[in-house]
């Protein structure tokens, strides 16, 4: 029989698991909030996920053509991020600035640092802020066919009162996939039970955000202030969904708590002393810049170091 | 109370039904017999015996060659046929004896011994002369295990019952039929101790051994039963040692060092026969199984029987086999050809049908820390794979490389299908070559 045999290093099993599937429950996980954005938005929602998912897959895949290099659309991660992208953007926003923040976030945040694995930033994040600078009013315009006022947010800031309920739920203007706090913990269940996040990085962020806000907004323990600063903005779908992100955040286990806490402070700081009433893009923008330190102070002890006897 | 255990490690598809519960069957093999004189680790053993002579099962064939070394004795009656290189498990050529088998199978006579009457020295003589090594794949000589520089300090004897490699029932089946010859191995290694206690330490799958020895030890107030959690790699030393005693030892340490002696239970068992029935070690269970074959089971081999009779006797492929390794699928060895011997270490023949490993390309990390997660020496198998396959040295061993016990669960466990033990596997290779120079 001789050389029929196939021969490789131990170990000579491997789990289910694969790159493909974790992105596909990503995706899978996505549905509820994508769902309901465009049940929330309408039409025109639908058509941004459509284009942006469409322009990410499409930019990699010609990316890789051209640079003869392995195609790897197939492990489904351009797609996530397209996904992830679209939802962060206001449900108005014109199919050419959707389709250059796909361009954008594989482009030059994910393919020009060496592709998958290789980005130190949120590739969708990347590009949301990208156009955030560059098309700050498109951005920033919530208005659509649905809801014509602030943000529940910006109206928070503002002083002025809103509606807890309907935060939870998600009938507010925001961007297509931020507005409901129920479909995005939904979402989020379904990845913690399937394995794919857990709660440390989410879990850490959520309850250093709440005590740093109990603490210095001046509403103390208020419970509708509470709920209507976690229900509001970007913060589910960040913390569950961007924070989490295996790439960019710190791989350790004690960093990815000192990770998530720096997010939550980060995100207090923004909202309530910065100009604008969210901050949940740009705190884990910073906190993906710094993973590389906190990775750095927070390798674990290997087993039974420490422990030399003479 | 919490379950003993460790951090860390896998929960793979275990496959030991395939063979858990058939009894184990003995084997007279039949035509040529192989004996490496290099089956343990140190110095190869020397023949003494030449071309021509004619040898009984049980005879000595060649001595050890040193203090860490052992000896090797013929499992069958017949005629040195030849000393030359043959190829064994790990792809090497190694010198060995091969006899050629008469099929009677004649033995020598053996001298029993009392235990209780014999001292310290006799014992650990009785088991070096019988060439009894670590039977759960090391092959470090036992005798050596037995003879720390400070015996006064050793407080536990561990038996390692774990058998966390999936597919894998030798033990198991050992400890089902011969439970008694266990724990009398386990009372003559605790003589050696005057301050030493036995802990039978069992992964929690195999609640009937649990019974059985705390049935059998419960006049043995030295002796504790102790049921640790199942999950891979249980049974390695470190681990182990961990779990059962929560003391905790790294690369540099050996387990004397943290006041343990682990063995493995076809080691005990070979301590036993060594000892109480002047037997030298000639044989040893090996559990032949895998979706491949159509008998799997174990059976009880002479050692030096040739692998490929072994697959005859459980019945020869059902399939065409795509792979076959040698011991467990987590450490075992992917054999090129069949054609080897048993050896005092070969714990397993399994026979896959399928291949996982080749089915998979390896793609770019994703960073998901599961590698990370599972690692029992809580080191980072992603970065240190990297290392390694630069060639970094010395980012390899400041990241800690060298305390990677080899288990493979990073592999298993990556989604990326990276291969992570493998160049982690050949990097310490090479640094302690080179710490050797
Ligand atoms: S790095 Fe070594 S010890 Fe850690 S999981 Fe991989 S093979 Fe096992
Ligand atoms: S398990 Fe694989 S993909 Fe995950 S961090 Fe480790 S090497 Fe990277």
């Amino acid at each position: 029989m001789g050389n029929m045999l196939n021969v490789s290093s131990n170990p000579h099993i491997r789990s289910s698991e694969s790159t493909t599937k974790i992105m596909l429950y990503v995706i899978i996980a996505l549905l509820p909030t994508t769902c309901f954005g465009v049940y929330n938005f309408g039409l025109h929602a639908l058509l941004v996920v459509l284009t942006t998912v469409a322009t990410t897959v499409l930019t990699e895949l010609i990316y890789e053509l051209l640079m003869k290099k392995k195609v790897t659309i197939g492990d489904l991660s351009a797609a996530v991020t397209g996904l992830l992208l679209a939802l962060n953007l206001p449900p108005q926003t014109p199919l050419w600035v959707a389709v250059m923040g796909g361009v954008f976030a594989i482009l030059v945040v994910k393919m020009l640092f060496g592709g998958l694995g290789q980005n130190f930033m949120n590739p969708a994040l990347g590009a949301r802020c990208f156009l955030l600078i560059s098309f700050t009013s498109i951005m920033t315009n919530f208005e659509c066919d649905a809801y014509t006022g602030a943000t529940p947010l910006a109206a928070l800031k503002a002083g002025e009162s809103v509606n807890v309920m309907d935060m939870i739920i998600g009938r507010t203007a925001g961007t297509i996939g931020e507005t409901s706090m129920l479909a995005i913990v939904l979402g989020a269940c379904i990845l913690i039970l399937l394995g794919v996040i857990d709660l440390r990085v989410p879990g850490s962020y959520i309850v250093s955000f709440v005590i740093f806000i109990v603490l210095f907004s001046g509403k103390g323990l208020d419970p509708q202030y509470i709920s209507a600063q976690l229900a509001g903005g970007g913060l589910m779908l960040g913390a569950f969904f961007m924070a989490t992100d295996y790439v960019t955040r710190p791989i350790t286990k004690k960093g990815q708590y000192v990770y998530g806490i720096f997010l939550g402070i980060m995100t207090g700081i923004f909202r309530l002393f910065g100009p604008s009433a969210e901050g949940v893009s740009y705190a884990i923008i910073i906190g993906n810049l710094l993973v590389p330190l906190i990775e750095k102070f927070t390798t674990p002890k290997p087993f039974g170091k420490g422990g030399e006897r003479a | 109370m919490a379950k003993l255990t460790f951090n860390g490690g896998i929960h793979p598809y275990d496959g030991k039904e395939l063979s858990k519960d058939k009894p184990m069957k003995e084997i007279l093999p039949k035509g040529d017999m192989v004996y490496p004189l290099s089956q343990h680790i140190g110095a190869p053993a020397a023949p003494i015996v030449a071309k021509g002579d004619r040898v009984l099962a049980g005879q000595k064939i060649a001595e050890a060659g040193g203090f860490v070394s052992a000896p090797i004795y013929a499992t069958v009656s017949g005629t040195v046929k030849t000393i030359e290189p043959r190829r064994v498990v790990t792809g090497d050529m190694v010198n060995s004896i091969i006899i050629e088998n008469d099929e009677q199978y004649e033995e020598v006579t053996y001298t029993p011994h009392n235990p209780d009457e014999m001292t310290k020295q006799e014992i650990i003589a009785c088991i070096q002369e019988a060439g009894v090594v670590g039977m759960g794949g090391a092959g470090f000589p036992t005798h050596v295990k037995l003879s720390p520089k400070e015996p006064e300090k050793i407080e536990y004897i561990i038996a390692n019952c774990a058998e966390c490699e999936p597919y894998l029932t030798s033990d198991y089946r050992r400890m089902v039929e011969q439970p008694q010859k266990l724990v009398d191995g386990m009372k003559i290694m605790l003589k050696l101790f005057d301050n030493a206690r036995g802990i039978l330490a069992i992964e929690d799958n195999k609640p009937d051994c649990f019974k059985t020895f705390k049935e059998l030890t419960k006049d043995e107030p030295k002796i504790t039963v102790k049921a640790l959690q199942t999950k891979y790699p249980q049974g390695s030393e470190r681990q182990l040692i961990y779990a059962s005693t929560g003391r905790a030892i790294n690369s540099t340490m050996l387990p004397a060092d943290a006041g343990c002696i682990v063995d493995n239970v076809d080691t005990i068992v070979a301590i036993y026969h060594a000892v109480v029935e002047g037997k030298p070690l000639m044989n040893r269970i090996v559990t032949v199984t895998g979706d491949a074959v159509n008998d799997p089971r174990n059976f009880l081999v002479r050692i030096g029987m040739n692998y490929k009779d072994l697959i005859e006797e459980a019945g020869g492929f059902k399939s065409e086999p795509e792979k076959i390794i040698s011991g467990g699928p987590m450490m075992g060895f992917a054999l090129f050809d069949l054609d080897v011997p048993t050896t005092k270490t070969a714990s397993a023949l399994l026979c896959m049908t399928k291949d996982e490993v080749s089915k998979y390309e390896p793609s770019a990390c994703i960073n998901c820390g599961r590698c990370l997660e599972v690692c029992p020496s809580r080191i980072m198998p992603k970065k240190l794979a990297i290392c390694a396959e630069h060639q970094d040295e010395e980012g390899f061993v400041k990241n800690h490389g060298m305390e990677c016990v080899e288990c493979g669960s990073c592999s298993y466990v990556c989604p990326a299908k990276r291969h992570l033990a493998q160049p982690i596997k050949s990097m310490r290779k090479t640094v302690l070559a080179n710490k050797k120079k």
